[in-house]
């Protein structure tokens, strides 16, 4: 599957008990979407660093919205109501949405959760993959997802463009 | 002593859980083969009792007993620690308290 090169258009239900659709975040001078989801111990790892680059980037404008597209049939941990329940024991600073249909996780070529889509103020896709380069914080020494909205917000490449994503497969519908 | 490691090729750390586990056994001198069983459907999860990639038993008991009664399900395993912390995989610690 090869990964989306413009950001997709979206209208998703919100764990806040609202929408949130693309041109909400027209101000947000860099968007990112992070594939995620509640169940995934690789989630869970690294939700605390997408939550710190939240409130990071905050007050520069940087939206984070994630994504939850798993199949919540054969995954019930992953309903919507558990999406709820995990945001707010998780203490996310950032919307987080659920893709029922998975529309949007197959437009962005998603495959792991956590996976990373960062795109630049004309939503261009600036960097895909992982959110740095280690499930163990302090053992990390490339901060890949920082690295490409530093970038993104100055209007430049970001040193890396693209690396795998590591975590847990999409859960499909059958 | 029977060891097992029962994992899913949908979750990406059984690699990581198989050298903890070579590793702590190497280092308590256990000689005896790691058993790998992979499990693939949904029916084969139930059939297993597997709460998810990777389990592992040694002479028939999870090595993390709190998380060893979870529904089967075909997903990674969510290990938890004492200190709050969360990983894919299981800690040296429970290895180490598993063997003993």
């Amino acid at each position: 599957m090869s990964v989306i090169e413009t950001a997709p258009t979206f209208d998703l239900p919100g764990v806040d008990g609202r929408n949130h659709a693309l041109e909400e975040y027209d101000d947000a001078p860099v968007l990112v979407l992070v594939q995620s989801c509640n169940h995934c111990p690789y989630v869970l790892a690294w939700e605390g660093r997408i939550n710190a680059l939240q409130r990071e980037f905050a007050d520069r404008g940087v939206r984070i919205v994630a994504i939850n597209s798993n199949d919540a049939a054969t995954h019930p941990t992953d309903s919507f109501e558990s999406m709820v329940e995990h945001a707010r024991e998780s203490g996310y600073t950032f919307d987080y949405v659920q893709d029922e249909s998975q529309e949007i996780a197959r437009a962005l070529g998603s495959e792991r959760t956590p996976e990373a889509f960062v795109f630049d103020a004309d939503r261009r896709l600036v960097y895909h993959g992982a959110v740095d380069d280690n499930r163990e914080e302090p053992e990390v020494t490339a901060h890949y997802l920082r690295d490409a909205i530093e970038a993104a917000l100055a209007g430049e490449t970001p040193p890396v463009a693209d690396t795998p994503p590591v975590g847990c497969t999409v859960k499909w519908r059958s | 002593m029977t060891i097992e490691l029962l994992f899913w090729e949908g979750c990406p750390s059984h690699p990581e859980a198989k050298a903890l586990l070579q590793e702590v056994l190497g280092e308590h001198g256990i000689r005896a083969p790691i058993e790998m069983r992979k499990v693939r459907t949904h029916e084969e999860a139930v059939e297993l009792a597997f709460p998810g990639s990777p389990t592992i038993r040694i002479d028939g008991r999870d090595v993390d007993p709190a998380g060893a009664g979870s529904p089967p399900v075909l997903a990674c395993r969510i290990y938890r620690f004492a200190d709050g912390s969360v990983s894919p995989v299981p800690s040296r610690q429970q290895l180490e308290e598993a063997l003993a």
